[in-house]
């Protein structure tokens, strides 16, 4: 008997985390299940709400379903839930000022990685040369003074 | 006209390069070590914000309106109306919630200085349980309202009790704070701001 009541105290969360929402046609489940999966539960941050067990998510998710049975498009549903918990509901944010450096961090990110990949390996193959042309000048100039000193001496 | 000195620029001009040449050298040590330097500062900054201190969307926006029964009156009933032209903060509460025993001493302190009004949201609770909370706690509530299925919640926003806003005079909400209001904050933040809002007009 213990055992029993243990099996139906673990299973019983499972239990709770499957709502028995009846649908009026595919399309109105189908944005159900659109909608759960791209609102993020606010509790457990990395979960969206049609994944989550928490108490908030199941109240999310009742209010889309309730939304949706009124008639209300995934649209609406998706402005009310930004007007109460802003954009960081949103799993798929709209671009503007606030999410700007969410959407062009990356882009920026990977732009001075590749100016600066081009910067080294062009300074690579430039750098070099120049340092050993002035020190061959210097070698040439040293050997021609020896020539030269030679040459006058011979001369003499 | 003479030349002046032409070996003296030569030396002058030597000199530039080679400090040209070191700093261009260093650069190399120095990129690596601003990057690291931003790099590090990005990463102090990520992990002392709190991810749980999400910016609410309601800041200088009216209050949403509720009208829901009092916790120790269910057949009274409290709605926003009732509060227009009073400055009022709204803490939302609930027995099973631990950070709110935490927070419970600091409101009923606040509560007996009598400088606003303190309206209670009783959310997700089993009435009896709230009302013996009140009973051996205090009750810093001048009422408490009851939102047994979270709806009134779901519209202020609210995704981690306990919760608190100022509401000013006009019914906008000025301040959410979220998490168990310290004292620090209570002196800092919350007491300026409601003698700000207590001083205008309705």
């Amino acid at each position: 008997m213990k055992i029993v009541m243990l099996l139906l105290l673990l299973l019983s969360p499972i239990a709770n985390a499957v709502d028995a929402y009846q649908f009026n046609n595919p399309e109105q489940q189908a944005a159900y299940q659109s909608l759960v999966s791209e609102l993020r539960c606010l509790v457990c941050q990395n979960q969206p709400i049609g994944d989550s067990n928490a108490e908030l998510a199941a109240d999310l998710r009742r209010q889309v379903y309730e939304m949706l049975q009124q008639g209300k498009s995934k649209a609406d549903i998706q402005q009310f839930m930004t007007e109460r918990y802003g954009d960081f509901v949103l799993y798929n944010p709209p671009f503007k000022a606030k999410t700007g450096l969410l959407w062009l961090g990356p882009v920026v990110f990977l732009v001075v990685g590749l100016i600066a990949v081009f910067l080294f390996t062009r300074r690579k193959k430039t750098v070099p040369p120049s340092d050993s042309v002035g020190e061959d000048t210097e070698k040439l100039a040293a050997v021609r003074r020896l020539l030269t000193d030679k040459d006058t001496e011979n001369l003499s | 006209m003479r030349i002046p000195m032409p070996d003296l620029y030569i030396a002058g001009g030597l000199f530039a390069l080679s400090q040209l040449t070191y700093f261009l050298i260093m650069l190399k040590f120095i990129i690596p070590l601003v990057l690291f330097v931003v790099l590090a500062i990005f990463l102090a900054l990520g992990l002392n914000l709190n991810p749980h201190d999400i910016p609410s969307p309601f800041i200088n926006k009216p209050a949403p309106a509720f009208s829901a029964p009092k916790l120790t009156a269910p057949t009274e009933k409290l709605s926003t109306n009732d509060l227009k032209g009073k400055v009022w903060l709204f803490n939302v509460w609930a027995s099973w919630c631990v950070s709110c025993r935490a927070e419970h001493p600091v409101l009923n302190e606040l509560a007996k200085q009598q400088a606003v009004m303190i309206i209670g949201l009783n959310y997700k609770d089993e009435p009896d349980a709230a009302k013996q909370w009140l009973d051996t706690l205090g009750n810093p509530y001048n009422v408490s309202i009851m939102d047994a299925d979270g709806r009134i919640g779901i519209d202020w926003g609210v995704y981690g009790v306990p919760e608190t806003f100022v509401v000013d005079k006009k019914g906008v909400i000025r301040l959410k704070y979220t998490g168990p209001v310290t004292p620090e904050a209570i002196q800092q933040t919350l007491l300026p701001l409601i003698n700000q809002l207590q001083a205008e007009q309705p």
